[in-house]
């Protein structure tokens, strides 16, 4: 068997990819809060909580109303979108002429209630939801073996990743988008209506992140503190390659999920820290983020 | 000597602290609401006077827990000598962490300490000496000048003495030069900046301080209960102590003691409130709120945060100097 430092390949490839889909949540997730920080000068705690709410939605679909997973993908982030309209609406809009730490501490509390209120209904125990058959089992690549639904969250991912970039980057919506997060009066002053830019913005990003929830709701325990943990991770990788640039957020998003990966391979004891580390030092060595700017 | 408003309140409190046990109270729980009374106020110096928002205060309330328990237990360190093993590494936890977190300000800020808090957790979580998930078990209480603390009513008397020390030197700090200066950044950090000040070395000054406070009072704690739990150096802690302020009132000196209460009772109560509603209303589901305290505190944070900025202190301040001003206009 081919071996690498010792560890045999095949092991060695498959927490690579379980990097990869760790990686790929990671960079949908900090798309999302990015573009909800630009416009809305939030930093949306509960990003987590609409992450766990998209696998939950898709799980309740399936579980009362018979929506398989494809409808789901489809459905589960226009729902979650919805109720982020209704925060927005409801809950946001009226702090943001405040410092931005209510913003901060008011999706603090929105998450305690959601993970809350799922808690009460559900309990903490994972809920099973299993992969659509068109994407079950594995292929036989010779050098490993490639779970199907693993590769296809990968590519799903890099797809919707690429989407984002591509609505952010070449639109005529996403450059009203970018010209809000520059300067909103301004934008307001050429005739955009920036508090709607806004409302689509927050369910533009909570939307992503019930995506990636229906991405993850068959590899992982659909359950309600499942976004908590990972939220924090976000974070981190928000602080390491900063909001400023799209691209920057995937490729931070990836390469942070790949190292896990590896370090959990190599040195398992620091696989949870090791993303918390390496913001440590490109605190120390790049305050100001891998591709970000200071403000 | 004329004592300013200030103190005669301070007094007066004071005397409630000290009539408490034998007007019937349960020493232990007001010990408790003492210690996170502490904790809050410590975390009310960065919050309320720097405006700073830290996600990590729980990691040094519980983390310093853990290194002054390991001194009290394993060491065999006098009380006294705990404390201040509790208090030291509160502050060097607040320097380390705080060198990286100044690095960034605003909303970064904020992110990196809730990141650099998880790192911790899950050190405490590997660490040898923390005991994993049991926690650090059954830590002596000790003796201080010859007073046995193992009774409640003499620790009680002992963590009061502690409160009132922690409690002055906030207030010494936040009415000093240096409290002027942390007012300022938060008002306006270019402008203090521009005026010469050293912004980031006042924060990362404030940061230690409130860290350490907050080390005394996950220390005294352990000394209350006996044990050091990782529950305490989790960012949920910090989530409560947050709370806790935002209730009370940020940038008050008493807010935070208010807050505490409030939320320690409220803790407490809970399964009790949720068993009255659900008997008053005939909804079953109120009868698990008990279970699901996070509902209750998530739904105070939202309401706090929309309607309720100023917190009980903030706005009975600001009823205060309402019905004072028309009366000094005539």
């Amino acid at each position: 068997m081919t071996e690498l430092f010792s560890i045999p390949l095949p092991a060695l490839l498959s927490q690579l990819l379980l990097g990869l889909v760790n990686g790929s949540f990671y960079a949908i997730l900090s798309l999302g809060l990015a573009v909800i920080f630009g416009l809305l000068n939030v930093i949306n705690f509960a990003h987590g909580a609409m992450y766990m709410m998209g696998a939950m939605v898709t799980w309740m679909g399936m579980q009362y109303f018979g929506i398989n997973y494809w409808a789901s993908l489809v459905l589960a982030p226009l729902v979650v979108g919805a109720f982020g309209i209704a925060v927005e609406r409801v809950l946001l809009r009226p702090l943001y002429k405040l410092d931005h730490l209510y913003g901060l501490l008011l999706t603090f509390g929105l998450t305690l209630l959601l993970e809350g209120v799922f808690r009460s209904f559900y309990g903490v125990s994972g809920l099973q939801y299993s992969a659509p058959e068109q994407l079950t089992g594995a292929t036989n690549l010779g050098f490993m073996i490639l779970p199907n639904y693993r590769a296809w969250v990968v590519v799903a991912s890099l797809v919707v990743c690429f989407a984002v970039w591509y609505l952010i980057e070449r639109t005529k919506l996403g450059a009203y988008l970018r010209a809000g997060t520059e300067n909103a009066p301004l934008t307001a002053a050429f005739g955009v209506n920036v508090p709607v830019l806004r409302t689509f913005a927050y369910a533009f990003g909570v939307g992503l992140a019930g995506l990636a929830g229906v991405l993850a709701a068959p590899i992982y325990q659909v359950q309600p503190l499942m976004g908590s943990n990972l939220i924090i991770v976000v974070f981190a990788v928000v602080v390491i390659g900063g909001m400023g640039s799209i691209m920057g957020s995937i490729v931070t998003g990836l390469a942070l999920g790949v190292i896990e990966g590896f370090t959990k391979v190599f040195y398992p004891e620091a696989s949870s820290t090791v993303v918390f580390v390496i913001m440590a030092i490109v605190l120390l060595l790049r305050p100001a983020g891998l591709f970000g700017k200071e403000k | 000597m004329k004592l300013s408003a200030d103190f005669r309140v301070y007094l007066a409190l004071l005397a409630v602290l000290l009539a408490l046990p034998a007007l019937g109270a349960y020493p232990v729980f007001v010990m408790k609401v003492l210690c996170f009374a502490l904790f809050a106020c410590a975390f009310n110096l960065l919050i309320g006077f720097t405006g700073l928002l830290s996600f990590w205060h729980a990691a040094f309330f519980g983390g310093a827990a853990y290194f002054a328990g390991h001194a009290l237990k394993v060491w065999g360190l006098p009380t006294l000598g705990g404390l201040a093993v509790g208090l030291v590494a509160g502050g060097l936890l607040g320097l380390a962490m705080g060198y990286l977190a100044i690095r960034r300000s605003g909303i970064y800020f904020s992110m990196i300490t809730l990141a650099l808090a998880q790192m911790l957790y899950f050190f405490f979580l590997q660490a040898p000496f923390t005991g994993g998930e049991d926690g650090l078990q059954s830590v002596p209480r000790g003796s201080v000048a010859g007073i046995d603390l193992t009774s409640d009513l003499a620790l009680y008397y002992f963590v009061v003495a502690i409160f009132v020390l922690g409690f002055l030197a906030i207030h010494r700090v936040v009415h000093s030069p240096f409290g002027q200066v942390l007012k300022a950044i938060r008002e306006n950090e270019p402008r203090a900046t521009s005026l010469g000040y050293s912004t980031a070395r006042f924060k990362l000054l404030a940061f230690v301080l409130s860290a350490a406070l907050a080390g005394l009072a996950g220390t005294t704690k352990t000394l209350v209960l006996g044990f050091a739990t990782l529950t305490d150096a989790h960012w949920s802690t910090s989530g409560l102590v947050i709370l806790m302020v935002l209730v009370g009132g940020m940038g008050t000196m008493l807010g935070p003691i208010v807050g505490a209460v409030v939320i320690v009772a409220l803790e407490n109560k809970v399964g009790d409130i949720g068993a009255w509603l659900s008997r008053v209303t005939g909804i079953e589901w109120f009868q698990g709120l008990g279970e699901s305290v996070t509902i209750v505190t998530g739904l105070i944070f939202v309401v706090c945060v929309l309607a309720f900025r100023r917190g009980i202190v903030g706005e009975a301040l600001a009823l205060w100097q309402r019905r004072r001003l028309p009366a000094r206009a005539n």
